[in-house]
């Protein structure tokens, strides 16, 4: 219900997680973001408590009114130890690699402890997904964690709301606080495995064969570009001659290959059409072929090269 | 939230064999000081589960079924049951609650079993101050707490190196210690019990009782226990007048005496003497009313009265350990008259037995001019009987008093006492046994005499005519150095005695001289602390009259500043920010509120150049500062002089 309630009043939930999302930069988890409440073993450590008071009420036991009287200074000492763990708490993101829907995401968060104690035991938990890991963060030292977060829809997907909760030291309480960093992911259509379409008007004789011959005929070796592949890098002539070469295939040169919405048949919706076109990015790049992609407003020249088929990619992601 | 395992739930947590070890080590000495009260078949087994416990998690071999672990607890309370009788009760429940210990852990899988186990073990250990509340017995429970949560911090931490455990529990428990001190000042105390008490709760109090056959007091002077503490203002009295006066018996049946019909008078001080001594007492606890005092009490304490034989009785049973102050005379001016009821309870005498002591005592009589003629004969028989005196005397048959005077000759003050006292009612003289205490021994570091169950003692009153009762110590006429110098010297070196009453071992009583005072401070600031105590303490602190209210609020205002001190320490700057660092923020900050904030991916050159570019007027200082922040960020070499110039440049800008 309260989970309802601050769902539909953004503002309200703004000032009660004391953070507008989402947040940039590095986020420190200030004690005012802390929060805190007694697990169940704490409350079962709170029953304790009552009946050894209750006891050493009845048998007037000063050495058992002092343990008692120690172990709730125990359960207060330990609440503010577990809150401690997580104040203060440095939370950054790195970049997110693009992946494919229905991949996972994986979404870096670099914890930064900046103390001279040990974190131990902090749970990492996507709220959205529940992908979680617990971590210990050592004294001074940073900890990188990744949380696969399923992409389910091609676009950004944001990381929206992480969680990150204590119970160290005691586990009589659980301290949990909420970060909503500014990091994305780009998840590009679920590609579709389809065979290539024919090359287009201006190159239809040679285009064809290098689409039959494209991908695994080996033509020879040329000097490395910057932008090849390096899958397709000749590691075994670079072990030799300390130069570094490229395998050229039959056809690379010749092939050039128009990945055009509007050769798809009718009748496929927007996301079907996304996922042919990339599957077709993947096989033309694999290929070898110089491809460009047309789109709805979009027109990316032909080129190859692992930068060009991000190119393509993001467009269709994005489109 | 989604219904996912959550992986910091302590049920989902398996617990791993250096915790499960740690917990079972705590638990250990926890046990230790209840295992030597239980039958050794319930400590064993005990022993066993921890034992079994630990063989599981070492060969990871699955654990038993909860089937099994129900029949050994229906075993062990079976055993419990032919042992006591019942399953109730305070000794019963206890030794449950030990086998429980190893049956929990049995069952111990995940850590939530782990930490219940723990608690148990918290529990187990205020069990243990049920019996024993030394300073020996809190330093052992200290560090048993300590283990316990220790092994608590190990459970929210399995990958946490011990060392680092260890350090997390003792500040855990560093940082609990004050807001512990103030809720044991602070919080109000209530006079328990708050309900009826196991019969058997206060088993196992020694002391003296209310009859005295041959051999109870014997026994008691044993051991080395304490009855009771007494701290003089001014000098201490001399040993031989160190009668501590406890019960009086009247009714003699042959072998026990005991005290029989008994009233209570209003209290009328006594007159005369030879000395006052104001004193106060620190009585051990030992289930019985009545209190000790020196002879004669002048002054009533607290809730006490006195019975017509003057004996000083408490309103309660003395239940724990209590304080009163108390005045006494040497040798005041006796009543000189007593009831025609008491004179005849005083010369009542069984039918049919000790025909020769009667024998011997109508002897006396004829001969004697008067009552205290037949005293003296009395005393001078005993002197002159070559009695001994031990703490081993032999058994004597039906005809006790005869035994002992004409055959045996080996007795211990009950002998003495109650010989005397036969004889003197066998001659017409009213005579009653007094029990108590006699001697004590003067701490040289405190200077409060501590008087011992082996300080047990008995002797007689007789009543003479016009003198009223008269205290005789038939004990002290026969064995003369039992009084002035103590038991130790006037029991031969052949009988045992207990080892810190030898004296050999001067030494060893200068340190325990040393270690009494201290747990006398323990008995009367720690223990003793009760409600009384903490009215006296909070009128010193300036609260007057402080009843709940007034402590439960000042309770609170403590453990607020306490929170809040321990909230400061938590937000401590944890890292010193490098200067550097705080000169250049500042100096964002204030580029910043002129409109250039610096964006998060723009390094400082580029940050620099833009700001100097939009703020024409500040070129050269925005330039310089960018450059000397690089120089001194990211170069070889940060002098002193150059963070000063920089912070300085910042601050001119």
């Amino acid at each position: 219900m309260i989970g309802r309630l601050l769902e539909r009043n953004p503002r309200f939930s703004n000032w009660l997680y004391g953070f507008v999302p989402p947040e940039r930069g590095t986020v420190v988890l200030v004690h005012r973001r802390v929060y805190i409440v007694p697990t169940r073993m704490g409350w079962l450590f709170a029953g304790t408590l009552g009946v050894l008071l209750i006891g050493s009420i009845n048998y007037s036991l000063s050495l058992g009114f002092a343990l008692t009287f120690l172990l709730a200074g125990l359960g207060l000492a330990g609440m503010v130890h577990t809150a401690r763990n997580l104040a203060r708490l440095a939370v950054s993101v790195g970049r997110a690699e693009p992946v494919f829907a229905g991949e996972a995401a994986q979404f870096r968060l670099y914890l930064d402890g900046r103390g001279t104690f040990d974190r131990p035991s902090i749970l990492v938990r996507h709220q959205a997904s529940a992908a979680q890991l617990v971590v210990d963060v050592p004294a001074g030292a940073v900890v990188e964690v990744a949380l696969g977060v399923p992409a389910e829809r091609r676009g950004w997907l944001p990381l929206g709301r992480v969680m990150l909760e204590t119970r160290f030291p005691i586990g009589l309480f659980r301290a949990w606080s909420y970060v909503e960093p500014d990091a994305r992911c780009l998840v590009y259509p679920r590609p579709e495995r389809s065979p290539l379409p024919p090359a287009s008007g201006q190159a239809a004789a040679g285009s064809l064969r290098a689409q039959t011959a494209g991908s695994d005929d080996f033509a020879g070796l040329r000097g490395y570009q910057r932008s090849d592949s390096p899958r397709h890098i000749a590691w075994k002539a670079v072990a030799r001659s300390d130069e570094m070469l490229t395998k050229q295939f039959a056809g690379d040169a010749a092939a050039e290959l128009w990945l055009d919405a509007r050769l798809l048949p009718g009748g496929l919706n927007i996301e079907q059409t996304l996922s042919r076109l990339a599957g077709w990015v993947l096989a033309a790049e694999r290929g070898g072929a110089h491809y460009g992609l047309r789109l709805a407003g979009v027109e990316i020249p032909p080129a190859r090269g692992d930068a060009h088929r991000a190119a393509c990619l993001q467009a269709l992601a994005l489109a | 939230m989604t219904g996912l395992p959550h992986p910091l739930a302590p049920e989902l947590r398996p617990v791993n064999t250096r915790d499960l070890a740690w917990l079972v080590g705590a638990l250990l000495l926890v046990i230790a000081p209840h295992a030597q009260r239980a039958p050794w078949w319930l400590t064993l087994l005990t022993l066993c589960l921890y034992g079994w416990r630990l063989y599981y998690a070492l060969n990871r071999a699955p654990l038993p079924s909860r089937l099994l672990v129900l029949g050994v607890a229906a075993v062990g309370m079976l055993g419990v049951w032919i042992e006591f009788r019942t399953i109730f009760g305070r000794q019963p429940g206890i030794l449950l609650l030990m086998l429980f210990s190893g049956l929990k852990l049995l069952e111990t899988r995940s850590h939530r079993d782990a930490v219940v186990s723990a608690f148990l073990g918290y529990f187990l250990i205020v069990t243990n101050f049920l019996y024993t509340q030394t300073m020996q017995t809190a330093a052992a429970m200290t560090v048993a707490l300590f283990l316990i949560t220790a092994a608590l911090v190990g459970f929210s931490a399995p990958q946490r190196p011990v060392r680092a455990n260890l350090r997390t529990a003792g500040l855990l428990l560093a940082h609990a210690a004050p807001a512990a001190l103030a809720l044991f000042v602070l919080f109000p105390r209530v006079p328990g019990p708050l309900w009826g008490l196991p019969q058997d709760a206060y088993a196992g109090m020694t002391g003296l009782s209310d009859t005295m056959s041959p051999g109870n007091l014997s026994s008691l002077a044993q051991s080395d226990a304490i009855a009771f503490r007494a701290e003089f203002q001014g000098a201490a009295p001399p040993p031989q007048q160190r009668y501590w006066r406890g019960p009086v018996l009247w009714e003699f049946d042959g072998r026990t005496w005991s005290i029989g019909p008994n009233f209570l008078v209003e209290f009328a001080p006594p007159e005369g003497g030879r000395g006052t001594y104001r004193y106060e007492v620190v009585l051990e606890p030992h289930n019985r009313h009545w209190l000790f005092a020196l002879e004669t009490a002048a002054t009533l304490p607290e809730r006490s009265r006195i019975t017509y034989d003057g004996q000083l009785v408490s309103n309660n049973p003395v239940r724990a350990r209590i304080r009163y102050n108390l005045t006494s005379l040497i040798a005041p001016r006796p009543a000189g008259k007593d009831t025609p009821g008491s004179m005849r309870r005083a010369l009542r005498l069984p039918q049919d037995f000790n025909p020769r002591a009667t024998a011997l005592a109508a002897q006396w009589r004829a001969a004697a001019a008067d009552d205290a003629e037949v005293v003296a004969r009395a005393l001078a028989f005993l002197r002159e009987g070559r009695y001994v005196y031990t703490l081993e005397p032999p058994l004597l048959g039906r005809h006790s008093i005869d035994e002992f005077l004409f055959v045996t000759k080996e007795g211990f003050c009950e002998h003495f006492s109650s010989a005397f006292v036969f004889l003197m009612r066998a001659a017409g003289i009213p005579a009653r046994v007094v029990t108590g205490y006699q001697g004590g021994e003067l701490n040289s570091v405190d200077s409060i005499i501590t008087v011992r169950q082996s300080d047990a003692h008995a002797w007689a009153e007789t009543f003479l005519p016009g003198r009223g009762w008269v205290r005789v110590d038939p004990t002290g006429a026969a064995v003369p150095g039992r009084i002035d110098i103590g038991l130790a010297r006037a029991v031969p070196q052949t009988t045992s005695l207990p080892l810190m009453m030898r004296p050999e071992l001067e030494w060893l009583r200068g340190v325990r001289d040393r270690w009494e005072a201290t747990a006398h401070k323990w008995n009367v600031w720690v223990l003793g602390y009760n409600p009384e105590r903490q009215r006296e303490l909070m009128s010193l602190a300036g609260l007057r009259d402080a009843d709940w209210r007034a402590l439960t609020a000042a309770l609170f205002a403590f453990l607020g500043v306490m929170t809040l001190a321990l909230l400061a320490w938590s937000l401590k700057r944890l890292v010193r920010p490098d200067p550097v660092q705080k000169a250049w923020r500042a100096f964002c900050r204030k580029l910043a509120a002129r409109g250039v904030e610096r964006a998060p991916h723009e390094g400082p050159r580029d940050y620099a150049a833009r700001a100097a570019t939009a703020l024409p007027a500040a070129r050269r200082g925005i330039l310089r500062i960018g450059e000397l922040y690089i120089a001194l960020r990211y170069g070889a070499q940060a002098s002193a002089d150059g963070v000063a110039r920089l912070r300085r440049m910042v601050r001119e800008i």
